[in-house]
């Protein structure tokens, strides 16, 4: 099952190689009838009607009838519809010119003046285009005559002698270069190419630091205080006291700080008694036990988590205080705050950590110790 | 100095420098088919253009900066609030430059017309088989563009520094974070250390005005210069074979159609960018990262990646000390990895399957090619699951669905879904052949009844007209697959040796299923008039054993 | 040849498939839209009652609140929510709930501005809570826009979306768009957290605070949309809506146009 061509026969220009039997090799019939029909490609059987695109350089005489004619077939038509695309053309002018006006007078600066400069700007370029774009094809429609004309396709495959005149040529060269009989001198230039093609990668190595421990920690430790995000007021454990009762914080002096703020962003929801499911007392920063929340690092039934989503990090800030779930905007995981933020659906696989907190001496609520695991999505390293 | 004498010698000093004249000539004069389909590509030559022109305007203004500043600009709920450069000197071309977001909403609706486009080009190749020898350089080339095209368009997006967009990057450093042994180093060195970091939009702009359009700009070079050379594939109809292209030459037709097309896109921009506001990073406000809105997606090209992200099941597997976070890798990288990956390979599977290494420039009806098209619908389906999903917390929230049911239901459907639209457009598709044999084989009726000496009604019926019938009998039959050796040594023919031989010819039969083709065409001088005394067609495996045959279109029998 | 095959020529074949087709359709949504239907079981309990808001109280919430409003297994108790509580559920229509759902959502009222006071000032006798604030509480002269800006998009936007337009929450609720809350409702809102919102009290969030975030809000709404259309302000979904069956319907017009054969013009 191969394509191979045969040969010499008829339907091409010597030049190229020749349709294969099963393609037909036609040559491409002159219809008889409508607008005037050109067969391209092919010599033709008259012999004073050479066709003038050959590649090979035939002298070409006058067609009798023009490749495409001069005048649309139906001139009556063609009147009318060369009114219409002078109309159009006239308004696209006009148009054009408003919209060069309108850039002159109607300024910006306020959201009611941009509407309206986006709107007078807009809607004369659109309208200038738009009557551009119709009149140009009404034009290429009605003014130009409509023709039909069949061009010969040639195999995209060389013809044989080609072929092998190009083989020859390669082959000559190769020869000549000494590349192939002199194996040393090709070795080792391929040798010191190889340390320069790597050179651009090398090049890269300093576009960032190296990850390092950056991951497994926030600044969060014993001591901060948890400050509301954009108030930036610290936050007594007495003034956030309304059962339900959620806010953001962040690590005091951090809060202009993106780069931090990205991992130590919390967020501390109030509970009524009996809510919370507790586990046992833990160690701040010390493993605790999943799906529990660690009493001692909550201050009168009010829990910190990571507002750090644990799959690809978005923060999460959606909380449902009927049904006690944390969940993220963005992939919908969700977390039941209740059971020390464990996932219940979405395709977060860890559960948000918990910061532990206390207050200080002036009763602001205060982090009594780091995260006890990294926050945020989950990495290689991460155990 | 007329216009004439003007033309003359320009052409003249170009021409004694460069020469060219045989050359151009024959470009001139090329023949160009004419089918709406083929405009499609255009959509996206021209948008590109327009993003290649508005992005220049928007380069003169934008700082692509992530130092901070306190915004006193003329949009006032922002006042005060502290922000990015890059994110200020948007606010600064929207809300200060006359024309400025006039000239943002063009660009970033051509962004989404390029995809948008892109798509619908690349459905048309495919279902035409329009990718099929020579043009699988073309279709590879159209594989890497789409993919530039969806990170263009992503970083372009990001640029503004704005909630939204700033959220697709720390998705977009949460998935590379995720991947296993490089992950962590591989975001280190793209954000320049943690995220967000100050060196991520600076990064993005050089990639997005420079390097991508750069890399777009000489594939687009190479795809259009292959369509000219290797010349425009065409609609089955009267006349057209596989050897010929009939249509109109270049100039002045197809330069004039293909200038006005490019006048409509620009003018659907504009329309677009002046009535329907995009991207109003305005009510987004500035990115910051302890801040989150509902309904937060991509722009639609990266719809589908949201959606794997959402539809995943929470698996991962902790294995000494190391984290296999297959929830995040596995949807960022499978489905769509698969689907590119086997429609890179498709037109070379296609080959070696079928045998077929002719060169095709007729394009195939979808109908006579009912196993591809239940793949590209299947394949669609897939895709268009994952995309719905990308957006499930608005559908449940407008369409009143529970919001974990949609992502159940995507779960479901994204698994059973293309296998029930493979099966039902393939038996469309096989429906539509039936019964375009039935108008070869029969005619179209006339509605003219007449009775027959011997009592009998019959219906008159009378052969396809000529467009018609060449489009009916288009049908190529693949060729057959190569037959062993003598039939007493039960030796396969190279290439369908062992397993893979076995799996080659299974293939073979379920790609090549179609209705048969018609053994002869009505009012080709057999009897007619009759009513249907044919049996019921049967489907057979096409070629399974017959070398090609060709249905031969008779041209214009009058019907008898 | 199959049964169905058979009968594909059938002249009812085609309306039998769309048929088929239509109830598919209709079952599937009817099923996927039925979910949830009970209402919350857990709310903030309170209630309160005077006289004429007691008469009210008795004729409008009795059913399902109690008698006294201590909660029946239908609602909760009303005792200790505030007046502020149910000012907010029933000036936007929430309360009196016809019927039970996964939540209530706004409609007109039904209860004019006197009968609304009076149940609220009869609730917030039983038990205290939060007070309806005053005009002067919620006037947003001299807010902090940009302050207001920074505490909605940390704390209010991953329900109600960026501008307020309303978002997707779990088991068929949804936080609502804000585009018609009155100043007083949003509020009451903060302050009350209603049905699945979370609270911020006013040493949380103070009431200053919270007018800067009502000025963002009814500020952002009110304002124009520039660039056009808005598509409902949620973003990138319903702009790629607009490019698919907007614009790329229009070029593939467009192309339809300059490639139709000549009708009865051609030769």
């Amino acid at each position: 099952m191969s394509d191979t061509n045969s040969p010499g026969t008829t339907g091409g220009d010597p030049g190229r190689g020749s349709w294969p039997e099963y393609l037909g090799g036609e040559t491409g019939r002159p219809e008889d009838q409508g607008p005037p029909r050109r067969v391209i490609g092919t010599p033709s059987p008259a012999a004073s009607r050479t066709m003038l695109t050959q590649p090979d350089g035939g002298d070409g005489e006058e067609l009798i009838e023009p490749f495409t004619p001069p005048e649309p077939q139906d001139p009556d038509r063609a009147r009318k519809a060369e009114r219409i695309v002078v109309a159009c053309f006239v308004l696209a002018t006009l148009a054009g010119f408003g919209f060069l006006v309108a850039y002159a007078l109607v300024g910006v600066g306020s959201l009611t003046d941009t509407l309206h400069s986006n709107l007078w700007l807009g809607g004369t370029l659109s309208l200038a285009l738009l009557l551009l774009a119709a009149g140009a094809v009404i034009w290429v429609r009605q003014l130009m005559p409509t023709v039909e004309i069949t061009e010969q396709r040639h195999p995209m495959r060389s013809a044989e002698a080609d072929r092998e005149a190009f083989k020859e040529t390669f082959e000559e060269g190769a020869a000549t270069s000494q590349f192939v009989k002199r194996p040393l001198v090709r070795r080792t230039l391929i040798a010191a190419t190889v340390p320069l093609a790597i050179a651009p990668i090398w090049l890269l190595r300093d576009l960032g630091p190296l990850p390092e421990k950056s991951l497994d920690n926030t600044v969060w430790r014993k001591g901060l205080r948890l400050l509301a995000y954009g108030t930036g007021r610290p936050i007594t454990a007495a003034e956030f006291n309304s059962p339900g009762g959620l806010i953001s914080v962040g690590p005091e002096g951090y809060l202009a700080n993106d780069d931090e703020m990205a991992k130590a962003a919390v967020i501390i929801i109030k509970f009524r008694p009996g809510e919370l499911v507790f586990g046992p007392e833990t160690r701040p920063g010390a493993p605790s036990v999943p799906n529990k929340v660690v009493p001692n690092w909550t201050v009168d039934n009010i829990v910190a988590y990571s507002k750090i989503c644990t799959h690809v990090g978005c923060p999460a800030a959606l909380y449902e205080q009927t049904t006690h779930h944390i969940l993220c905007p963005c992939h919908q995981s969700t977390f039941d705050a209740t059971q020390g933020a464990k996932v219940l659906f979405g395709p977060a696989t860890r559960a948000l950590p918990q910061l532990p907190i206390g207050i200080d001496s002036q009763g602001f609520l205060i982090a009594t110790g780091p995260f006890n695991e990294p926050v945020g999505p989950s990495y290689w390293e991460r155990s | 100095m007329s216009v004439d004498r003007a033309l003359g010698g320009t052409g003249n000093w170009l021409d004694e420098r460069i020469g060219g004249a045989k050359g151009i000539r024959v470009l001139l004069r090329k023949i160009f088919p004419d089918h709406w389909t083929f405009l499609l590509g255009e959509i996206n030559l021209y948008s590109f253009i327009i993003l290649l022109l508005t992005g220049t305007f928007l380069t003169l203004w934008f700082q692509p900066s992530m130092t901070d500043v306190v915004y006193h600009g003329s949009y006032v709920p922002l006042r005060g609030v502290r922000m990015s450069e890059a994110y200020a000197s948007t606010l600064h071309i929207s809300f200060d430059v006359r024309g400025g977001l006039l000239v943002r909403q063009i660009h970033h609706w051509a962004a989404d017309l390029f995809m948008a486009g892109i798509f619908a080009h690349m459905i048309r190749i495919f279902f035409l088989g329009s990718y099929r020898k020579p043009r699988e350089i073309n279709w590879l080339i159209g594989i890497v563009l789409l993919t530039l095209g969806m990170l263009e368009g992503l970083f372009g997006y990001s640029l503004p520094d704005d909630l939204l967009s700033g959220a697709g990057l720390r998705i977009l450093e949460g998935v590379i974070q995720s991947v296993p042994i490089v992950g962590t180093y591989l975001a280190w060195f793209l954000f320049g250390g943690a995220f967000p970091g100050h060196v991520i939009i600076p990064r993005l702009y050089i990639i997005h005005v420079l390097l991508i359009p750069g890399l777009i700009l000489a594939l687009i070079t190479v795809h259009l210069f292959l369509t000219f050379y290797q010349k425009h594939t065409q609609m089955p109809g009267k006349g057209r074979t596989n050897t010929n292209v009939i249509g109109a030459p270049l100039y002045p037709y197809f330069l004039a159609k293909t200038g006005a097309f490019f006048l409509f896109v620009f003018a659907a921009l504009t329309i677009a960018a002046t009535f329907v506001q995009i991207n109003p990073i305005w009510l987004y406000g500035p990115f910051n990262p302890v801040a989150m809105s509902a309904g937060s997606q991509p722009d639609f090209y990266m719809g589908m990646l949201e959606g794997a992200l959402r539809v995943m099941p929470n698996w991962q597997w902790v294995f000494f000390g190391h984290t296999f976070a297959f929830n995040v890798f596995i949807p960022a990288l499978v489905p769509l990895g698969l689907i590119f990956t086997l429609a890179a390979f498709w037109p070379f599977l296609e080959q070696w399957i079928t045998g077929d290494r002719r060169e095709h420039h007729l394009n195939d009806r979808p109908r006579n090619a009912p196993t591809r098209t239940g793949i590209g619908i299947a394949t669609i389906t897939f895709y268009g699951i994952l995309w719905a999903e990308g957006a499930n917390d608005l559908i449940a929230d407008h369409l009143d669905i529970p919001l974990y049911w949609t992502t159940w239901i995507a779960r479901v459907t994204c698994i059973v879904g293309p296998v029930i639209a493979y099966w039902l457009t393939k038996r469309i598709c096989l429906g539509l052949q039936r019964k375009d044999n039935h108008l070869l084989e029969h005619g179209v009726e006339t509605g003219i009844i007449r009775q027959l000496p011997g009592g009998e009604y019959i219906e008159e019926t009378r052969p396809v007209d000529e467009d018609a019938l060449a489009v009916l009998s288009s049908r190529v039959a693949h060729p057959a697959l190569p037959a062993g050796e003598a039939a007493e040594t039960e030796v396969p023919a190279s290439g369908m040796r062992g397993a893979i031989g076995r799996v080659r010819e299974r293939s073979y039969k379920i790609l090549t299923e179609s209705a048969p083709i018609p053994e002869h065409i009505h009012g080709d001088g057999h009897g007619n008039g009759h009513g249907d005394g044919h049996g019921p067609a049967q489907v057979r495996s096409g070629g399974a054993t017959a070398s090609g045959t060709q249905a031969e279109p008779h041209p214009g029998d009058e019907g008898h | 040849m199959s049964w169905i095959t058979a009968r594909r020529r059938h002249p009812a074949a085609g309306y039998v498939v769309i048929a088929f087709v239509l109830v598919i359709i209709g079952t599937a949504y009817a099923v996927i839209t039925s979910g949830y239907a009970s209402a919350d079981p857990q709310a903030t309990p309170n209630s309160a009652q005077i006289a004429h808001g007691r008469n009210v109280f008795l004729q409008e919430c009795a059913t399902c609140h109690g008698l006294f409003a201590e909660g029946t297994s239908q609602a909760p108790s009303l005792i200790g929510v505030g007046a502020a509580a149910v000012n907010f559920q029933v000036t936007t229509g929430r309360m009196p709930a016809a019927e039970l759902g996964a939540q209530n959502d706004r409609k007109p009222p039904r209860l004019d501005a006197a009968d609304t006071a009076a149940v609220a000032a009869y609730i917030q006798s039983l038990g205290g809570g939060p007070v309806v604030p005053s005009a002067a509480q919620v006037g947003t002269a001299g807010a902090n826009v940009a302050l207001g800006q920074q505490l909605f998009v940390a704390d209010c936007a991953a329900c109600h979306n960026f501008v307020g337009a309303g978002g997707a929450l779990t088991y068929g609720k949804a936080a609502p768009p804000l585009t018609a809350s009155t100043p007083t409702q949003i509020y009451e809102a903060m302050l009350t957290g209603p049905e699945a919102m979370p609270v911020f009290n006013d040493l949380t969030i103070t009431p200053q605070e919270k007018r800067d975030i009502i000025a963002y809000v009814t500020q952002v709404r009110a304002q124009p949309n520039p660039g056009g259309f808005s598509l409902g302000r949620v973003g990138p979904v319903t702009e790629g809506i607009v490019a698919f069956l907007g614009m790329l319907l229009f070029m593939v017009l467009a192309a339809l146009w300059i490639t139709a054969k000549h009708g009865k013009a051609h030769e």
